[in-house]
């Protein structure tokens, strides 16, 4: 088989990588845009800048762009549907539902609203997993996604009612920012707590990438080629939501990544997941870091991630759409 | 008579305990190297038949014996690298080329974290070789027309090099010349020493190439035989509910239905 360039391994490390390196010195200290090595080296501020905040921060955009589109490629192809974003099955809306229920009731340090986030992201998938199991009709796949649609909405009237119980000068411009997504408070200790879970599903869902194919056959063609298709798909499934809904409770909601990244990723090495997942991860990395550094340099105050996320996922995303060469799929 | 690759006794089967039977009291064996149609009308229990062979799901009672060992003692990798599927019909929602989709046959030889390899390439490629859509390689699978993507179905599973291949309604939405290309290949397959299993409710299709037929009705097996035992008038018309006369047109057995229309 023709070897395609995107699938070599040194591209694939190359390019998040040379992104992360830029990005390190990028910023608005001492002056918007680049800081001169000279400074890194002499200043004693940029370097706690450097390695206290914006490493860690880094760290997580990368981590977070690289969950997205990973979660985002895999439920494509375990839902066979290439409109499915990670967080559909209840897991976005649950998790900012479980943010603002923290910040009006608990408190906003960082620790309790992540905590809160995330245990109701889980929760999201499992009302939706354990609806899916009652409805009586549709296949598996079907059952999901209703699933999630009910419970994403139930979710999102909650989140209503919360915005409207907040107190508007205080609560509800933090509940808003946490919804729109951001990294500007991610530390050290927000990393470590996301690291462990994404580099470990990363790994499996690397390792299982070919696998993968088989997976978006229907049920009876996968069984019929020796795929155990409920224990592997519950074992990818469940990978991808975890790793979503961590990523998901420091970040806040992040839209698009997981659904863009994966279709840029398919175009450029075809649909075989073998191929297109490796490339959708390093994409995603280096997607949400430049996302990022738009976010926090761009103007003296913080863009919220989610909107810089949104704007550049539409634009690529139509651009992919008009393109010549470009046909919709059935 | 050597000893049967399938056989299959007193199944029952339905979708929900307390509905009525899908299948009832299906037995027939089926010998190795041979090809066997099942035939009856839409309806007949035969896809669920097929499922039920595959171990997809259980029957309520009755057994399924491959050599001499039931079906659900084989795990589901023993039992992908001894029966294959080309399935009705297959929605494919992404654009995998023809030779990835058909490497994907390769996966009962592979274990969860495996990468096929050259010579698993190598294999898929012989399938596509043996039903003639070599060209067709790195054409995406949703720019084929109806025919092609049969074939490429086939070819996958092929490269599963399985014992018996099971082939659900292979040649119902096929046009005359797309319909043999598909019969001659089950006939090259039986040379080789497969075991083919195939449902249609095309009586024609069954006496092209079949030696053996199972005639189902409403979940029921009507009659069981050779071709030339039981493609006959009255068990076709029994069979598929409506007249059918079988006429004989240079040797081979044609059906023709004329009932009259209200």
């Amino acid at each position: 088989m023709k070897k395609n360039l995107w699938l070599s391994p040194i591209i694939l490390i190359l390019i998040p990588l040379l992104v992360f390196l830029i990005s390190l010195v990028m910023g608005r200290y001492p002056k918007p845009l680049f800081m001169p090595i000279s400074v890194l080296i002499n200043d004693e501020l940029a370097q706690r800048l450097v390695f206290s905040l914006r490493l860690p921060r880094l760290l997580s955009a990368m981590c977070l762009g690289m969950a997205l589109s990973a979660a985002g490629g895999v439920m494509q192809m375990l839902f066979r549907n290439p409109l499915i974003e990670p967080g559909f099955l209840g897991v976005t809306q649950g998790a900012g539902f479980g943010a603002a229920l923290s910040i009006i009731f608990l408190g906003s340090s960082p620790l309790l609203v992540e905590t809160s986030a995330t245990f109701f992201a889980v929760a999201g998938l499992l009302f939706s997993y354990f609806i899916a199991r009652r409805i009586r009709f549709g296949g598996w796949v079907l059952r999901l996604i209703l699933a999630g649609i009910a419970v994403s909405a139930f979710f999102s009237a909650g989140l209503g009612v919360l915005k409207y119980l907040a107190d508007p000068t205080s609560q509800l411009p933090e509940i808003t920012f946490w919804l729109l997504g951001g990294l500007w408070s991610v530390t050290w200790r927000d990393l470590f707590y996301i690291l462990p879970v994404v580099v470990i599903g990363l790994v499996i869902i690397y390792l299982m990438r070919w696998r993968l194919n088989l997976l978006s056959l229907g049920d009876e063609t996968a069984a019929s080629l020796g795929v155990s298709v409920k224990t592997e798909r519950t074992l990818l499934l469940g990978v991808s939501v975890a790793i979503t809904a961590v990523v998901v409770s420091v970040a806040g909601i992040v839209g698009w990544i997981g659904l863009i990244i994966p279709h840029i990723a398919r175009r450029l090495v075809g649909a075989n997941s073998a191929n297109f997942i490796p490339v959708s991860i390093a994409i995603g990395g280096a997607f949400a870091i430049l996302c990022d550094d738009i976010a926090r340099t761009l103007s003296a105050g913080e863009i919220p991630l989610g909107i810089i996320t949104s704007l550049l996922g539409a634009i690529i995303f139509l651009a992919l759409m008009i393109s010549p060469g470009v046909r919709l799929k059935q | 008579m050597s000893q049967p690759i399938l056989s299959i006794s007193n199944l029952e089967f339905s979708y929900e305990p307390d509905q009525k039977n899908v299948l009832n009291a299906i037995s027939f064996e089926i010998q190795p190297g041979t090809i066997t149609a099942i035939l009856g009308p839409n309806g007949a229990g035969k896809t669920t038949l097929i499922h039920l062979l595959l171990g997809l799901r259980k029957p309520l009672s009755g057994s399924i014996l491959l050599k001499d060992k039931s079906i659900g003692h084989y795990s589901r990798k023993e039992l992908s690298q001894w029966i294959g599927l080309v399935p009705q019909s297959e929605y494919v929602p992404f654009e995998y080329s023809v030779l990835e989709y058909v490497l994907l046959g390769r996966a009962p030889y592979l274990g969860p974290l495996d990468l096929p390899s050259e010579a698993d390439v190598e294999i898929a490629r012989q399938a596509l070789l043996q039903v003639g859509i070599e060209h067709l390689e790195k054409r995406p699978i949703p720019e084929l027309s109806g025919g092609e993507l049969q074939l490429v179905l086939i070819a996958r599973a092929l490269a599963q090099q399985p014992k018996v291949l099971l082939l659900d309604e292979p040649t119902s939405h096929l046009d005359l010349s797309n319909r043999n290309i598909t019969l001659q290949i089950l006939n090259q397959l039986r040379s080789t020493g497969v075991t083919v299993l195939f449902t249609t409710h095309d009586p024609e299709a069954a006496s092209l190439v079949a030696n053996n037929l199972v005639l189902m009705r409403q979940g029921r097996v009507m009659h069981t035989g050779t071709l030339e035992t039981t493609f006959t008038s009255q068990k076709l018309s029994e069979t598929y509910g409506t007249h059918i006369d079988v006429i004989q047109v240079d040797g081979l057995p044609v059906v023709r239905s004329l009932e009259k229309l209200q």
